[in-house]
């Protein structure tokens, strides 16, 4: 169905996820040549437009992680070039990028996610919002993952352990936005359930949620780093990525079922990888974040959930591809 | 049939099939020492860093605008024209004599007298440290450096798997009695350390100079533990101030026993490097070793590039040999030229930390060398702040952390190169990073106050609030909100 198309690679940018961007997208460049598509890489920068203008492409396939990529800009870019493009629409990518509207959204919804506050900088600033810290330690508990709303890279998520070191992560996670999420630390396994939208004839948007589809559930397990570190926790080497993962059946279900869930409230289209965590104590399974460009390199978990599921990289790249025309 | 068995081996018993298959196909066969070589967020950011619209101050990069483009085409054009079928050539392993000549010059002009039949030429003074791990370090071999040590030896020593011990220094380099200290230490526990790491001169990053009766104790040391010392010499010649000192390599030459003619110490590798003092783009480095160890070096280095370019050698060579106006050598009115120029680069830039860092951070008073290592207040992370100051600001440097091995300590430390930049981007880059260190000051000052309640009793409690209360009172108004305002804007319009 999508033979022969005339593709532009959208990858690297300039967010902090720009080398993993890099990656996704030569890993994708390969796959759809192999495929028989023209491949056009573009490395996004100010000659964005001009680029995809003289690339005079069919489709933008989008590689691009991080601000900029995946939260909406680039798609609202090309939905006004009028170019199809892979994966969800602007609010969806809206929705899902800001970590804290997405958690706003699930919490009303009823899908289990942690705990959490959220506050801006300007309201320390401007509202005295650092007096409300006692009754936000008292709701969450220690220890507390603070993290920026937006943006993907693990550089700005931070633990604090107890209220002597809340400050500090605070700051650490405002580096990177003006508005951060403090969220109850669950203790327990790091899940993540990619969602593919299935290949299918028809081009309606409806036709092809319903057949949006769990892939085995991928856990990474740290190899000998505190818990307390996420930098080395995502970096290369420091974790060990087990798919499928070892969980009872019900448990899978449930994790799958819960990602299917979040993929079709916050409206995901083609693809989306949503991460978990498999509370050690309560055996509950809560929703942290949802991806809506995941991650496409060789190592990435999406790859490897879907070769688990027996959909190989060409044909994972494909199916993406495919969906730039069943929107 | 035998890349089946790998991957069998490989196996975790957790998992019913291989994951994704192209990861699986090449983990296994990445040999173990690979775990060691592991991207980092950190290190990817620093990449971000090269941007044109950033000013950086993040290199280790010499200025070799200074250098005459005339001189280069003429040097250039002499090497080609006079010696085309040698320059285009192979050469040997321990390099061309000629360049070795000039090596020997240079290391006498440092008052280091060698033996030319101890010195090899590398690609690099980098090669020397990949060398010298790839000739000593087993696996789990101790490597005993300084804390903060040269960020561009972290990976080199992570991927022979040496186990480093980092020894915090201070104004006059390492101590050498919290040396002896973990050589005890590391004795006790049955570990074997292979070789110390050590810039005494104007360090990489910490900008402080190992004094005089340091050096004597270290070869003192050395020599009682029958250790070798890996003295790693960039930039002896680029001081701006206060008397030179010897290296450790002539010291040690001065004890061997028996005394060697030529003065050949028996325990120091010298590493030296044209990067400095001439040009990085040459990729061209030395070392001078005990002959036991230079013939190892010499092996691992056919295996690594069989030789270094001979075009860059016959360069070198063809610029020793040039004269300035007064009949003296080019190259050394060059380094006095370079020497000038850093020295007033260096005089801004701690003019403009002065300005805009204010009392609650402190810096290193390089007497020479390309760096300055700034720490700020503890609670502010670097690589947090580079996240900041690239983004909000456009401004970089090189977070702390990079100097550590364990990629953790020195978190509120910077390295500033004060070499590589033109005068303005000094004060401005540095007016930048100090805008986005009072801005998270500014918070903390907000934060800390509501989130420690008083007297929490902990001396670390104690000690926080008020360090952040002297930092934030004369600042409250920097953080006013029309900054911020046009911070976040910039923010916003950099992300697209």
């Amino acid at each position: 169905m999508t033979a022969g198309k005339r593709v532009a690679v959208l990858k690297g940018g300039h967010s902090l996820e720009r080398a993993v961007s890099l990656r996704s997208g030569a890993q994708v460049q390969d796959s759809l040549q192999r495929l028989g598509h023209e491949v056009v890489a573009i490395d996004v920068g100010a000659e964005l437009v001009p680029q995809l203008l003289e690339a005079d492409a069919d489709v933008a396939f989008i590689a691009l992680h991080g601000p900029g990529g995946e939260d909406g800009v680039v798609q609202g870019l090309l939905e006004a070039l009028g170019l199809p493009y892979t994966g969800s629409g602007p609010a969806a990518c809206i929705r899902c990028t800001d970590k804290l509207l997405a958690k706003y959204l699930m919490r009303e919804a009823g899908i289990p996610t942690p705990a959490f506050d959220a506050l801006r900088e300007a309201s320390i600033k401007e509202l005295g919002a650092a007096a409300a810290l006692a009754s936000v330690e008292a709701q969450l508990g220690f220890p507390l993952v603070v993290k920026p709303a937006k943006g993907g890279s693990a550089l700005g998520v931070k633990f604090a352990q107890d209220s002597t070191g809340l400050p500090g992560a605070m700051v650490g996670a405002f580096s990177y936005d003006s508005t951060i999420v403090l969220e109850r630390y669950v203790e327990g396994r790091d899940l993540a359930v990619s969602v593919l939208d299935a290949p299918g004839g028809g081009s309606a948007a409806e036709a092809s949620k319903a057949r949006a589809v769990a892939l085995p559930v991928v856990e990474a397990v740290p190899r000998d780093e505190g818990f307390y570190d996420y930098e080395s926790r995502y970096e290369i080497g420091m974790t060990t990525f087990v798919c499928p993962a070892d969980l009872a059946p019900e448990t899978t279900e449930r994790a799958q079922q819960l990602a299917l869930s979040v993929y079709e409230l916050l409206g995901c289209h083609g693809v989306a990888r949503v991460d978990l965590m498999l509370e050690q104590d309560s055996g509950e399974l809560w929703v942290l974040e949802t991806n809506v460009v995941p991650g496409m390199t060789a190592t990435s978990l999406l790859p490897q959930a879907a070769d688990a599921g027996g959909i190989g990289f060409e044909e994972l790249a494909e199916r993406i591809l495919a969906s730039a025309f069943t929107r | 049939m035998r890349y089946r068995a790998v991957m069998r081996g490989q196996d975790d018993k957790r998992r019913t099939r291989p994951a994704a298959h192209e990861l699986a196909r090449y983990e296994a066969l990445f040999a173990a020492r690979t775990r060691g070589m592991k991207s980092s967020a950190m290190r990817e950011m620093m990449a971000l860093t090269e941007r044109t619209d950033v000013i950086s101050l993040a290199g280790g990069l010499p200025d070799t605008s200074t250098f005459a483009p005339e001189l280069y085409a003429k040097l250039m054009a002499k090497v080609a024209a006079e010696s085309t079928a040698r320059a285009l050539q192979y050469g040997p392993t321990e390099g061309m004599a000629a360049t070795v000549g000039c090596i020997v010059e240079v290391m006498a002009r440092e008052g280091t007298l060698v033996d030319p039949a101890e010195v090899i030429v590398t690609t690099g003074g980098q090669q020397v440290i990949d060398l010298v791990c790839k000739t000593l370090i087993d696996p789990g071999d101790v490597i005993v450096a300084e804390a903060p040590t040269y960020p561009g030896a972290v990976p080199t020593f992570s991927a022979y798997q040496a186990d480093v011990e980092q020894i915090e220094i201070d104004a006059d380099g390492m101590p050498i009695d919290a040396l002896e200290s973990t050589l005890d230490r590391l004795h006790a526990q049955g570990r074997r350390p292979k070789f110390i790491y050590t810039i005494p001169n104007f360090q990489n990053p910490g900008g402080v100079t190992m004094s005089l009766a340091r050096r004597r104790r270290l070869v003192e040391v050395a020599r009682e533990r029958e250790l070798l010392i890996l003295e790693d010499n960039p930039y002896g010649l680029l001081r701006y101030e206060g008397e030179a000192l010897p290296t450790l390599y002539s010291l040690d030459a001065e004890n061997a026993n028996p005394p060697t003619p030529g003065g050949s110490s028996d325990l120091v590798i010298y590493l030296g490097t044209f990067s400095k003092i001439l040009s990085p783009g040459l990729r061209l480095g030395w070392a001078v070793a005990p002959r036991p160890v230079l013939e190892k070096l010499n092996l691992g280095k056919q295996g690594a590039d069989l030789c270094s370019s001979s075009v860059t050698q016959m360069f070198v060579s063809a610029y020793f040999a040039e004269r300035d106006a007064h009949g003296g050598p080019a190259w050394i009115e060059y380094v006095e030229r370079l020497r000038e120029l850093y020295r007033s680069r260096r005089d801004v830039m701690l003019e403009a930390l002065a300005e805009h860092f204010g009392e609650g951070a402190s810096w290193t008073k390089p007497q020479g060398g390309l760096f300055i290592w700034a720490t700020l207040d503890p609670r502010i992370d670097t690589t947090d702040l580079l996240a900041l100051a690239r983004e909000s600001e456009g401004v970089a440097f090189v977070p702390g952390r990079a100097a550590y091995v364990d990629g953790r300590s020195g978190s509120s430390s910077m390295r500033l190169n004060f070499a590589g930049s033109p005068e303005r981007d000094i004060r401005e880059g540095v007016r930048r990073i100090g805008k986005a260190m009072r801005e998270q000051l500014g918070l903390l000052g907000s934060l800390s106050g509501a989130a420690t309640p008083a007297g929490a009793g902990a001396a670390s409690n104690e000690q926080a609030p008020s360090s952040a209360t002297e930092a934030s009172a004369p600042l409250a108004d920097v953080v006013a909100l029309p900054r911020r305002d046009d911070a976040a804007a910039a923010r916003r319009r950099r992300d697209r």
